[in-house]
């Protein structure tokens, strides 16, 4: 919903969140049929010792309703979440149900089951009912005295799309903080590739920091020490000779190859960063950037001089975008620190279009985001303004 | 007047040629280290008139040489500091300026030396208790309060930078080519458009227009 609020009714997004509701209406109903049958069946049985099997049969049933809550979440959720669950160390039947009564995230499904039974369905059948029923209700009944609730209901069936994309956001979002693999459960290959991503981040990063040192001890100093030897000699020549002209020549050029390579050196590696952290290096670039921007960042601490490094670049290639891109006058740059999640957005008054998928700058946030486990959403229409919100997960020493 | 400095410069090449440079001038260099540790020593032994001191140095190669610098400053209150840097970061003038109230502190971009009477003219500002601010800090301090300053004619805007880097009235009217009078004409307009005490005027003047671009 980070769009314009009117665009907004014109995209797939309501009628996405209506099927993700219908659909979760389905799903609660027969969730609350097997886990009743099998409940009752367990219970009953278990009076004669054999009721253990209907009650593990409840546990694990809960996962295909986590499956299928999973597939459901792709309609209102760009993101894909990854299948958690561990392949059995044998095949079977008997391996198999031992892997999954061992996995935590097989009792987190059954918590997220016994919910969305208990209530979620409910709540998706009631927000339904609210948004399209009751309009319904208002219009059929009208007459000389009831007219003024078909107007309230009017009103109600025009916000439907608000109201039902608003809980199905909160609803996913509740399903996904249950249903989304955690740390060990992301899968071999998976933690392998994040590695690789985060191991060739960390060596771009160093390689950059190594050449921006071999730049400040050797080829800086140098031209520095020849401006020295320029300013001595210039003192040495008298006044009125014609070397005097090639002298302030020679100087012009000189103060230009070292403008050149500071910028260079500073795209590189900026010193402040390591020695005042994070928000002083963004304030510092932004107050070199082409583009107006406001910094208002707040971080209780340093982060680990890698993480630091990452969201740097991250937000220094978000603004080279706004800066080649945008045509803004002016850009926010606003992070916040909340439960280990860094939020961060990023906001310009250019003319937007920006699209994630056409190759652009974004790609390489987006490669930069996934090393980090960091998730970001783009808000671009036609005409501005664009919103870049970007969460990295991290913690605070 | 000659001076009794202390210089601080890890690299070699630039640590000799300032040395030679200030003797140029009739300047006594005491000592001249190539660590903060070593510098922080010197001067806690025999506090000089000025030092001159580089940012980055080891032992950490951060920016120790102006931390040592804010840090002696601390210490020996008055003690006049010029910090040459490689690059010109806000952050670092303002915890420079911060110390001591912005008396007797210099800021310069390195590559400054090469203007050798104008960074000799720096050397005896600071040493005597004035604010040398480099120009390309000033532009950052300047892009940053656009807004207010937009009510500034452009000429007012070129006096308004001057002042901040710490020059002397002779010195404006020498570099854009103008009268004395006419630079404080222009510098009054400047203050009542800024709202600035009107009253204040040598390196107190400098220190309230830095006040007023970084706020």
């Amino acid at each position: 919903m980070a769009q314009s609020p009117l665009s907004f009714l014109t995209s797939s997004w309501p009628w996405r969140s209506v099927a993700y509701l219908a659909s979760g209406v389905l799903v609660g109903a027969a969730a609350v049929l097997v886990l009743a049958t099998g409940l009752v069946v367990g219970v009953i049985l278990l009076v004669i010792l054999v009721g253990a099997a209907p009650l593990v049969g409840v546990v694990l049933s809960s996962t295909s309703v986590a499956t299928v809550e999973r597939h459901r979440l792709r309609l209102v959720d760009h993101d894909q979440l990854p299948n958690p669950h561990g392949e059995p160390a044998a095949p079977g039947f008997r391996p198999w149900v031992a892997t999954r009564l061992k996995e935590q995230v097989t009792w987190r499904e059954l918590a997220f089951t016994l919910i969305s039974a208990a209530a979620l369905w409910w709540l998706d059948l009631l927000v339904l009912a609210f948004a399209f029923g009751l309009p319904v209700l208002t219009f059929e009944a009208v007459d000389r005295h009831t007219w003024p609730w078909a107007v309230l209901g009017a009103f109600v069936l025009l916000a439907s799309p608000y109201t039902v994309t608003s809980w199905a956001g909160a609803r996913a979002a509740l399903a996904r903080t249950f249903l989304a693999p955690r740390g060990e459960e992301l899968g071999d290959e998976l933690r392998e590739v994040r590695a690789s991503q985060v191991r060739m981040l960390d060596s771009f990063d160093a390689e950059r920091t190594r050449i921006e040192r071999d730049l400040h001890d050797g080829a800086q100093q140098r031209l520095v020490s020849l401006g020295m030897s320029l300013g001595l000699m210039r003192l040495d020549v008298p006044e009125g000779s014609p070397l005097t002209e090639r002298l302030t020549e020679a100087e012009r050029q000189l103060a230009a190859a070292n403008r050149e390579l500071r910028s260079l050196v500073r795209g590189l590696n900026p010193p402040v960063l390591a020695d005042h952290g994070l928000v002083a290096a963004l304030h510092d670039y932004a107050s070199r950037f082409p583009v107006p921007v406001a910094v208002d960042l707040e971080l209780p601490g340093r982060l680990s001089r890698q993480l630091e490094a990452n969201i740097y670049y991250l937000i220094n290639e978000a603004m080279t975008n706004i800066a080649r891109h945008s045509g803004a006058t002016h850009a926010t740059v606003h992070g916040r620190y909340h439960s280990d999640l860094l939020i961060i957005d990023i906001t310009d008054d250019g003319h937007g279009g920006a699209d994630q998928s056409a190759g652009s700058g974004l790609t390489g946030l987006a490669d930069r985001l996934k090393a980090l486990d960091g998730r970001m959403r783009v808000s671009s229409p036609v005409g501005g303004p664009t919103l870049l919100h970007v969460e990295v997960p991290c913690h605070f020493a | 007047m000659p001076l009794r400095l202390i210089v601080a410069e890890d690299a070699v090449l630039l640590r000799e040629g300032l040395v030679g440079l200030l003797q140029r001038f009739g300047h006594v260099t005491v000592a001249a280290v190539s660590d903060a540790d070593a510098l922080a020593e010197a001067v806690r032994e025999d506090p000089p008139d000025l030092v001159v001191t580089d940012v980055r140095m080891p032992p950490a190669n951060g920016d120790d040489g102006l931390r040592a610098a804010v840090q002696l400053r601390q210490e020996i209150p008055g003690l006049p500091v010029l910090v040459l840097s490689q690059y010109v970061e806000r952050s670092y003038a303002m915890r420079l300026l911060d110390s001591c109230g912005g008396t007797g502190v210099g800021y310069l971009l390195k590559e400054r030396v090469g203007a050798v009477t104008e960074f000799m003219a720096a050397v005896d500002r600071v040493a005597v208790g004035g604010a040398v601010v480099d120009p390309e800090v000033v532009r950052q301090l300047l892009q940053l309060r656009q807004d207010p300053l937009e009510r500034l004619s452009v000429r007012e805007r070129e006096v308004l930078s001057l002042m901040a880097e710490g020059r002397s009235n002779a010195n404006l009217a020498a570099e854009l080519f103008i009268s004395e009078a006419a630079v404080n004409k222009h510098i009054g307009n400047v203050f009542t458009k800024l709202d600035l005490p009107v009253d204040t005027d040598g390196h107190r003047r400098v220190l309230a227009v830095l006040a007023f671009l970084r706020t």
